[in-house]
């Protein structure tokens, strides 16, 4: 699918999502419109987590086969999934300030789970700038993506774990699980989620690989053929 | 530990906000790549002007020759 189909797909997508939340789906019995939030909140949690597990798998491609391609998609991955993160855990807490009457609560297993991922994976930006020398870069982001990755179930296992009252499941099949119109309205905003996030990696990948590029082209016209030497977080192509 | 359903007032201020986070958020990444674009669009620029007059522009080479090395290569971004 090329970029400009994918950015279509995703603007109406979420335009659609949108609409089905505020105009389609019910309000929730016990929390009333409050519940709104759901639908932005956790398709975000659902995919920053998955981008956290998508960069581990390409850091372990990475260190097999060596090759640049993968430690840049697998950086692009973790720090989209920290923006996201940043949504999540702000959406989390006006949430929670308004069901709960707390900004956070320490004994809420999801939430602290969550927070310990995130800031987890806010330290692989600061690992990756520590380090100058780019193929040593590679390989130590490489193997902190793959271990902190191994924290991601951590977060799912948590929320099914907490106490129902505290932080209610969403698909539970056997005590009610959502009602038919809000699962549409889910899934739709899931999707949009989804699509946002590929088309912005695409984007990423395809600004990083075009600035690699002008930047070799720089060199070589500029008549200098050395590689520049300087510190930076982002995989040097 | 869920407290009532909050009125409809009040609710919608919390759901305004948490939907404004998420287009903030998405509005200032791509306000920042609209800035990395345009830094790409200068880099081209440059090396369009590179193309045009190839002598003129070679930053090692003129470093080579006047024996100053921050003309030589740029800072790393």
């Amino acid at each position: 699918m090329s970029l400009r189909a994918l950015s279509t797909a995703t603007v109406v997508t979420l335009t659609g999502a949108f609409a089905l939340v505020f105009f389609y789906a019910p309000n929730d019995a016990d929390q009333g419109f409050i519940q709104k939030i759901f639908y932005v909140h956790v398709p975000m949690a659902m995919i920053a987590l998955f981008g956290f597990v998508a960069g581990a798998v390409c850091a372990i491609q990475h260190l097999r086969t060596r090759e640049s391609k993968w430690d840049l998609r697998s950086y692009v991955f973790i720090h989209l999934s920290l923006i996201l993160g940043v949504g999540v855990l702000i959406t989390g807490s006006i949430w929670a300030r308004a069901s709960w009457g707390h900004w956070w609560v320490w004994d809420e297993p999801t939430l602290v789970s969550f927070l310990i991922v995130f800031l987890l994976y806010a330290c692989y930006q600061p690992l990756r700038f520590s380090i100058e020398d780019r193929a040593r870069q590679a390989r130590y982001a490489s193997v902190f993506a793959v271990t902190a990755g191994a924290f991601v179930p951590l977060n799912f296992l948590a929320v099914r774990l907490a106490q129902a009252y505290t932080h209610p499941r969403v698909f539970a099949t056997t005590d009610g699980g959502l009602p038919p119109k809000m699962q549409l309205t889910f899934y739709v905003a899931l999707l949009g989620m989804t699509l946002l996030y590929v088309t912005l990696w695409r984007y990423e990948i395809a600004a990083k690989l075009a600035r690699g590029r002008v930047r070799a082209l720089k060199r070589k016209l500029g008549g200098d053929d050395r590689i520049v030497v300087g510190r930076s977080a982002a995989p040097q192509l | 530990m869920i407290a009532d359903a909050l009125p409809l007032d009040e609710a919608g201020k919390y759901v305004a906000a948490a939907y404004l986070v998420f287009l903030a958020l998405i509005l200032i990444y791509v306000s920042i790549m609209g800035v990395r674009l345009q830094r790409l669009q200068q880099d081209l620029d440059e090396l369009l002007e590179l193309a045009e007059d190839p002598g003129s522009q070679r930053p090692a080479a003129r470093a080579a020759e006047t024996g100053d090395p921050r003309t030589g290569t740029g800072a790393q971004r």
